[in-house]
């Protein structure tokens, strides 16, 4: 059985020609965008030619944030601003996917939850200081997910997978 | 005299590894501070090692970073290696500066062709080279087949480019075999003229930044494994040598309220560190292959051109490939068993060159193998002031000209220039230097 989860959902026809992509980052060590330049090693040309990467970050400084056909979360929710960003996300995707384990589960970057009330009470002054929230949260429990790639980092066979299914769903 | 004011917010800088923003203010025409930010939320990597059994921690301290993970695990096994008094095997030596190669190809060709590149060629995005013009196309296929080499060579070694699984303290768990080292060699043979290309672009670009600064690497006391990437003593541009022990000595840590991130000086005075550091102080060290066929550039170092740490980062890739090729042509690697040693109550430092400069881990152990304590500091914090230092002056020498667009061009390219690492940058609570 594939370590895939997918939630089932509406599917909208995108009506443009080129499926617009949004990559995310949270709190994580980007593990997951080192693989998913990796995997760009083998498949530039293809999605050159498939997806319009309006805002991908680490590819492009001109960014769009208006409509995602596709939006990829990677890593945990720290922070209400964090929180803010991707409520926003969520409402302008279509499928929002979360990849790696700091989004699926929370951790590793979530790891201060587990603190002893010591240890949170020497972190304290750093999670006031920048406005941290109490608890970090993994991506689902702020938004609806319709896909995940668990994995420290992501597996890029079941990234593959889910990003494949996704652009045959694209294509009907 | 113009009087100027003007703030300037670039509230995510892009194409950099991570998450950081800039501030700026001028006030009549003068830059009254920068504040170059880590945004990255602390993820309190070292407060979180504390308990942990020192099996687990190279691991543990590789999620720090995804670019950089297998820096942070050979840097920590190092560390936990010196407090447990295990002496790596010469075999294991070569799996970890070949771990290290297979880093630095992928992770310089990332920075140079995806990150650097696209402002070479004054496009936004590497993606948007035209195929149809004959230089962009092959730049295209060269950068994807250099990154691609790098990532073979690390998956071949360490078991993935990142966080790879076969390094660990003692040795390794698992030995490449002449199939992979076969493939590996000619691939890297492969990108060898792609290497050449990239080398004179960065040789020919006409982005320019100079201002005097200091330059610290970790530099071999011999050639033995390559260019000092794992071991030697610390040296700088002014003749200082302090040995990996006494690294604390060097480091002051300088607290930025406004940042996630900690920063760095030495002896009061800002300093460099990563590519350019490190051909500045050994240029002599490289593999002589590379500098048979770098000899146009050669002579360009030492070099007080931050553009040149572009320059820098791909004459390290063509090292790296002629230096890798050479020992595993020249190596047969056989199954060697873990080095285990009783556990006792005891300190490890681990220095190595991660690929953008200096990494320092720090272990306290006690006698149950039980972590007690931990440090790091990495290139990114190191850089941090210098960044800020070229900003003040790049800043003051576009006004009043430059408009605000300009401006914000030309530092992120300039921050771009140093390749910041910002997941680094943030993974820790605080060094206290000063209270230690």
């Amino acid at each position: 059985m594939s370590n895939i989860v997918k939630n089932k959902s509406k599917n909208t026809k995108p009506t443009h020609e080129k499926i617009k992509i949004g990559w995310f980052t949270f709190s994580c060590s980007e593990d997951n965008t080192m693989v998913m330049l990796e995997i760009l090693n083998d498949h530039w040309q293809e999605w050159k030619k498939i997806f319009d990467f309006r805002n991908v970050h680490v590819l492009k400084r001109k960014t769009k944030f208006d409509e995602f056909d596709i939006a990829f979360i990677e890593g945990a929710i720290a922070s209400e601003e964090h929180a803010k960003k991707l409520r926003d996300i969520r409402k302008i995707s279509k499928k929002l996917v979360a990849v790696g384990s700091c989004a699926v589960v929370g951790m590793p970057a979530g790891q201060r939850n587990t603190f002893s009330d010591k240890q949170k009470d020497e972190i304290g002054f750093l999670l006031h200081r920048f406005a941290s929230l109490p608890k970090v949260l993994k991506v689902s429990e702020v938004v609806k997910v319709d896909a995940s790639v668990p994995g420290c980092p992501m597996n890029p066979d079941t990234f593959l997978s889910v990003v494949n299914g996704l652009v045959e769903e694209f294509k009907k | 005299m113009h009087q100027i004011d003007l703030d300037l917010t670039l509230d995510r800088i892009s194409k950099i590894e991570g998450s950081a923003s800039l501030e700026l203010r001028v006030r009549g025409g003068i830059v009254e501070h920068v504040h170059f930010k880590t945004t990255e939320f602390k993820r309190f990597f070292t407060k979180a090692m504390v308990g942990k059994s020192i099996i687990a921690i190279p691991q543990h301290l590789a999620r720090i970073c995804g670019t950089c993970s297998n820096a942070h695990i050979l840097c920590s096994i190092e560390s936990c290696e010196k407090a447990m008094g295990i002496v790596p095997t010469e075999q294991t030596m070569l799996l970890r500066i070949l771990t290290v190669y297979g880093l630095i190809i992928r992770d310089h060709a990332l920075h140079l062709y995806l990150f650097a590149l696209p402002d070479v060629f004054n496009k936004d995005a590497f993606l948007d080279f035209d195929e149809n013009d004959e230089q962009e196309h092959q730049l295209l296929h060269d950068g994807f087949e250099v990154k691609s080499a790098g990532n073979f060579l690390a998956t071949l070694v360490a078991g993935r480019s990142v966080h790879g699984m076969y390094p660990t303290i003692g040795g390794f768990t698992h030995f490449p075999d002449q199939k992979g080292i076969d493939e590996a060699i000619e691939k890297l043979e492969n990108i060898r003229p792609a290497v050449k290309r990239i080398i004179k672009i960065f040789k020919d670009s006409q982005f320019h930044f100079d201002r005097k600064t200091n330059f610290m690497a970790l530099l071999p006391k011999n050639n033995k494994y390559g260019f000092g990437f794992l071991e030697g003593t610390i040296v700088s541009n002014k003749g200082e040598a302090i040995e990996e022990k006494n690294y604390r000595d060097h480091l002051e840590h300088v607290v930025l309220p406004y940042s996630m991130a900690s920063a760095y000086k030495h002896e009061d005075e800002s300093y460099m560190v990563g590519a350019l550091a490190r051909i500045n102080l050994a240029k002599n060290m490289l593999h002589p292959e590379t500098i048979k066929s770098i000899k146009n550039v050669y002579d360009i170092f030492p070099s007080t051109d931050i553009y040149h740490n572009n320059l820098a980062q791909a004459i390290e890739i063509l090292h790296a490939v002629d230096d890798s090729i050479e020992i595993l042509s020249h190596t047969k690697f056989n199954p060697e068993p873990i080095i285990k040693k009783p556990y006792k109550t005891s300190v490890g430092i681990g220095v190595i060159e991660a690929p953008r400069g200096t990494l320092y881990h720090k272990v306290e152990l006690g006698a149950d193998g039980v972590v007690t304590g931990g440090e790091i500091v990495v290139p990114t914090g190191q850089n941090q002031i210098n960044i800020e230092e070229d900003i003040y002056t790049l800043v003051n020498s576009l006004l009043p000209k430059a408009s605000k667009d300009e401006i914000a061009d030309e530092i992120e390219k300039l921050i771009r220039a140093y390749d910041p690492c910002m997941s680094c940058a943030s993974h820790f609570l605080k060094v206290d230097w000063d209270e230690a």
